[in-house]
């Protein structure tokens, strides 16, 4: 018990204290009405896509998202993957704005593109754009409130949202930020750890289950300097809570990596057993966490520059569609996908994200006997973070991920069949 | 087929329900102050009104419909004008076709909004469909973003400078200054307007219009009707509107008026050198010159010569927005697409509350509306002959 106490008031004071006079803002969002038809911008947005309506018949690219072509009339419109590229007609900075949300960020630069194809989209403007006109690349991310918005930034390499002060209200960038990882006895736990230090994070809490068992690499979690572990088990709620009382108000991203994999078939002796272990852990676990730590999240959301904003799963892309010879821990994973959505809509009520990973199978001994390609421990953590600097929330790390949203897609029945055949 | 003529169809009584900036008040009670003071200047009872036409953004849940029972009104001839700043010259084409044809004797042409202090935000917030989709989200500047964009692209295209606008702006102030109605009662110097608070870049405040509560109506009939009631009148003679022109433009730079002012000045038989003065829609200055270059008072680009070369008051050259526009009297939402026309039929009768234009036979008066998405969708225009 010393043993904690003395761990917990360490991570206390590592944690900058701010001022307790001063009152926490409320959180304020921007507007998220959109039609239904215009959630298709978002649907892509959430994979870090942008896609647009391209008309079947006659190839016209649309927006604003509709019903019916602007040109032929077809109503048969597709959501199409875009390149983005465009010219920058005219732009703005907008120093008046009716909703609090963009009162309280104000300015904010706001231009008009005309795409290649001839549509013209209302978009913000990068800080790094420079003059009007000029040749950009739109891109989609997803504003606070969880609803696509397009951006324009430089046509050529890669734009670091988080340079931009307003842009980086569309990111959950790690640095400067307080972590909570759940559990760092995992492979995939200590990559996380290693990634979000490398990535900037002010101090990283390593949640760790049954201390007394020493597992490769904790030792040298403790040379990360940002980090700090502390007790937690998710299977126990009491711990939960503990450790939500004790940091909880502090936590700016939770990355939610604890993770039972027993790796058995329906059929297979002792499936009932490994299936409440998993759904304990996965599931239940979630469940646990959610309870005591989205409050405090919510409740910090609008905190300064380093206020509360994503929380993040590593779920499995098995939960998409169960793989038999993993089926109860496929199971679980859909559990907490689904517990995941509920949390995600309560969450965006004040702006914090829910970011999901669905990585395929990981290089570890719980997947061993799956064939290769196969995701490292490092890459996952890798994806992690670009999802946090980047704008998304649904991530699908790796080929053999990609691959089987690319299936689940395009026939979520087919690859139930194909996935019950044993073709993975 | 070429397009008939208006005939004998006159406008006649306009009225105007003093603007306030907050109102507690609903539209009805706006709208209905507009019906009443129509009926007093015509000195007719309510029965003899047997058509209406009715534009406004915040008769929610009602619509032209509600607002007969609303006021005890038995009609034979109803339209709802959801076009906002080109509502009047909508109603007047409409209504007129109906005088000309025997569908209705008396058309009472309204258009009126209240304000509450959160009105306008939740108005813009769900305007349209691809505003509430696609352009509020970024912002929430509503108008004052859409018309920043096509500003800042016009002043970089056609080298317009914020003085030129600004020009525009204090002619309108010193001709609302001898309106007792308009809201805006202090002259406003170049200083002021060019140094004034920030809204979207270029725009800074007295570039925007201000958000208030009114009403503004008129009558149509025939003109055996109006010499029946003792009324002054105006005549129509040619009416043009046009939705969603040019929807190809990467932005607006242009309106429905350049698709159709051959076909204006046609049927009104006039040149438009042969205009003594002019009503343009003005939330924003911008849209003024757009006006001026699109109806033919000169070429596409020469806009900022034009201010230069033109003094818009009064008594100057080319008089514009007499009464002071909505830029100086306010916008009362729908009502704002109706003070042109009311404001025309005041010069061209000799009723004006403000300064008179010399000599005012002919007037014209120009509405555009509705930024659903990225540009207005609706413009037209009406040109109105003194008797």
């Amino acid at each position: 018990m010393r043993q904690r106490e003395a761990k917990v008031a360490e991570a206390t004071t590592r944690a900058k204290r701010k001022n307790p006079i001063l009152r926490t803002p409320l959180p304020t969002l921007p507007p998220g009405a959109r039609s239904r038809v215009a959630l298709g911008l978002t649907a892509a947005a959430a994979r870090g896509a942008l896609e647009l309506q391209v008309c079947r018949d006659c190839a016209a690219v649309q927006y604003p998202p509709r019903e019916v072509c602007r040109d032929c009339l077809s109503s048969r419109l597709l959501w199409r993957p875009h390149n983005g590229e465009g010219e920058l007609v005219a732009e703005t900075v907008l120093h008046a704005a009716q909703e609090l949300y963009f009162r309280e960020r104000l300015p904010w630069r706001i231009g008009v593109v005309r795409l290649d194809d001839g549509a013209n989209l209302v978009v913000y403007v990068h800080e790094s754009v420079r003059g009007t006109p000029c040749r950009i690349r739109v891109e989609a991310a997803l504003d606070r409130a969880g609803e696509a918005v397009l951006l324009a930034v430089p046509p050529h390499g890669s734009t670091d949202l988080s340079a931009d002060p307003k842009l980086r209200e569309m990111t959950c960038d790690p640095r400067r930020r307080k972590i909570l990882v759940t559990d760092g006895k995992s492979a995939i736990g200590q990559a996380v750890v290693r990634a979000l230090a490398d990535a900037g994070a002010e101090m990283i809490w390593v949640g760790e289950a049954e201390p007394w068992k020493k597992i490769a690499g904790s030792a040298k979690l403790r040379e990360v300097p940002q980090a700090t572990v502390v007790p937690l088990d998710v299977t126990d709620s009491a711990s939960v809570r503990e450790l939500a009382g004790e940091i909880g108000g502090k936590v700016d991203i939770l990355v939610n990596t604890a993770d039972c994999h027993r790796t058995s078939a329906i059929g297979a002796r002792g499936a009932l057993n490994a299936a409440q272990l998993e759904m304990d852990v996965n599931y239940f676990g979630l469940l646990r966490l959610a309870k005591e730590f989205a409050p405090l999240l919510k409740a910090r959301a609008a905190d300064g520059p380093a206020n509360a904003i994503a929380w993040v799963n590593v779920l499995s892309i098995f939960a998409l569609s169960n793989y038999p010879p993993h089926g109860t821990y496929s199971a679980s994973k859909a559990a907490a996908l689904s517990l995941s959505q509920a949390l995600r809509g309560d969450l965006y009520a004040a702006g914090v994200r829910l970011i999901n990973l669905f990585p395929g199978p990981v290089d570890d001994e719980w997947d061993q006997l799956e064939l290769p390609p196969k995701l490292s421990p490092n890459a996952l953590a890798n994806a992690l973070v670009a999802a946090l600097r980047g704008s998304m929330e649904d991530v699908y790390p790796g080929e053999v991920a990609q691959d089987w949203l690319a299936r689940h897609r395009e026939n979520a029945k087919a690859l139930e069949r194909e996935l019950s055949e044993g073709n993975r | 087929m070429a397009r008939g003529g208006y005939g004998d169809v006159v406008l006649a009584a306009p009225v105007t329900v003093p603007y306030v900036r907050y109102s507690i008040r609903g539209a009805h009670w706006f709208l209905g102050r507009a019906l009443a003071q129509l009926l007093a200047a015509a000195k007719i009872p309510k029965q003899r009104v047997d058509g209406l036409a009715v534009a406004s953004f915040t008769l929610a849940p009602d619509t032209a419909v509600g607002l007969t029972q609303h006021l005890g009104l038995t009609l034979r001839w109803l339209d709802n004008i959801p076009m906002g700043g080109a509502s009047a010259v909508v109603s007047i084409r409409r209504a007129a076709r109906a005088v000309q044809n025997g569908d209705a004797e008396i058309v009472a042409c309204i258009g009126g909004d209240t304000n509450h202090t959160d009105s306008f935000r939740r108005n813009t917030s769900a305007f349209s469909q691809f505003a509430q989709d696609a352009v509020y989200p970024y912002g929430s500047g509503g108008p004052n973003t859409s018309f920043a964009l096509l500003t800042s692209y016009y002043m970089r295209t056609y080298g317009a400078r914020r003085a030129n606008f600004g020009k525009l702006c204090i002619a309108q102030r010193n001709n609302a200054l001898k309106n007792p109605l308009a809201l805006f009662k202090k002259p406003l110097t170049l200083d002021q307007y060019l140094n004034a608070r920030l809204v979207a870049e270029p725009l800074r405040l007295f570039d925007c219009v201000m958000p208030c509560a009114g009403a503004e109506g008129f009558l149509v009939m025939r003109e055996t009707t109006a010499r029946d009631l003792g009324l002054p009148f105006a005549r129509l003679l040619a009416a043009i509107e046009r939705h969603n022109a040019f929807p190809d433009d990467p932005i607006q730079f242009r309106g429905g008026w350049a698709m159709d002012r051959d076909e204006l000045f046609a049927q009104a038989a006039l040149k438009p050198a042969d205009i003594n003065f002019v009503e343009v829609y003005d939330d924003y200055p911008v849209i003024n010159v757009l006006q001026f270059e699109d109806l033919g008072f000169c070429g596409k680009g020469e806009g900022p010569d034009f201010i230069r070369a033109n003094t818009f008051e009064t008594d100057g050259t080319f008089p514009c927005n007499t009464s002071g526009g909505q830029l100086s009297a306010g916008q009362a939402g729908a009502a704002g697409g109706h003070l042109g026309a009311v404001e025309a039929i005041r010069q061209l009768t000799g009723q004006t509350l403000g300064a008179p234009v010399a000599n005012a036979r002919y007037g014209l008066v120009s509405g555009f509306g509705m930024i659903n998405y990225d540009r207005g969708i609706c413009s037209g225009a009406v040109v109105l002959a003194a008797d």
